[in-house]
């Protein structure tokens, strides 16, 4: 599979971002419940960026693993306002934006490995992959 | 998806029938939430039944949505029981964390109608043909 980016930049986006999630993992062959959970992961964060960054794009690559193991890694990414203190970020319920809080930490539950790189005043990364077990 | 407020609002007895069929983007959630409580205001119906059976994901914004919707319709009175998630979606939902408050959820269609007449005294099942066709008026098909 090639590496696709998909811009974020409005509402209408988000549900792009999601269906074009659903439509690698099922190619890729994902189970039901794993693609449910890359496209909820992907709504998330593109909601992240679109609502806190303004604008940024998902980047989607097919990986592999030492162990041959093959997945999907997500990369969203933005040259926005950054996140002032990752951990804080990370807890259950901390919302600057009034909403629930559960964005980052629930994507973190349904992936396999979660990475997220902030600088204020520079931007945020946030590295997801999802291996197919 | 393309267009606002395509999906059907249907008033089945007293009761709003809400079939969501589409991956719904945040404009279509906000508006189909306002749409509800307009209705429910206009028919005075006092029991909402939204089948999510379509739909493959519920995140932190549709999951929200639900929950108000079930605050606001309980202030006017009216329950609010969600029929037809998917397995993968209610495992999602846990992980994501996310409960949603004040609201019912069951199986399917025949269970939301059993439910609101049995716990909540609402009727909706004089007006159903045979279980799961839907006869009630159609309202803002727009
Ligand atoms: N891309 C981003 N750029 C800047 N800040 C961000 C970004 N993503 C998240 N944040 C910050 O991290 C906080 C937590 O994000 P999270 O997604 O967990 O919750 P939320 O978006 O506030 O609410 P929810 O996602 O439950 O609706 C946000 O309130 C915001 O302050
Ligand atoms: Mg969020």
């Amino acid at each position: 599979m090639e590496n696709r980016s998909i811009p974020l930049e409005t509402e209408r986006d988000i549900a792009v971002a999601r269906n074009e999630v659903r439509n690698i993992a099922s190619q890729l062959g994902f189970r039901i419940i794993d693609q449910t959970r890359l496209t909820t992961v992907a709504s998330e964060l593109a909601r992240n960026i679109v609502k806190y960054a303004g604008r940024g794009r998902l980047i989607t690559q097919s990986a592999s693993s030492a162990t041959g193991k093959r997945g999907l890694r997500l990369i969203f990414e933005d040259e926005g306002p950054g996140i002032a203190d990752v951990d804080l970020a990370m807890r259950d319920g901390y919302s600057t934006g009034g909403g629930l809080g559960k964005g980052l930490p629930g994507s973190k539950r349904m992936v396999d490995e979660f990475k997220i790189e902030s600088i204020a005043g520079q931007g945020t990364r946030v590295t997801v992959v999802r291996w197919i077990h | 998806m393309n267009g606002h407020g395509r999906i059907p609002i249907l008033k089945v007895g007293r009761v709003l029938v809400v079939p969501i069929q589409v991956d719904m983007d945040d404009q279509t959630v906000l508006l189909l939430q306002e749409r509800i409580l307009t209705e429910l205001e206009r028919t005075g119906a006092r029991g909402v039944l939204i089948d999510i059976s379509l739909l493959e994901m519920v995140d932190s914004f549709i999951g929200r949505m639900l929950s108000d919707i079930a605050a606001m319709a309980r202030i006017m009175d009216a329950r609010t029981v969600v029929v037809g998630m998917q397995p993968a979606v209610a495992i999602t939902l846990v992980e994501l964390g996310l409960e949603l408050n004040g609201v019912d959820t069951v199986l399917n269609v025949d269970e939301g109608i059993k439910l609101l007449r049995d716990e909540f005294g609402i009727g909706a099942e004089e007006a159903f043909d045979g279980g799961l066709n839907f006869v009630g008026e159609q309202i803002n098909p727009s």
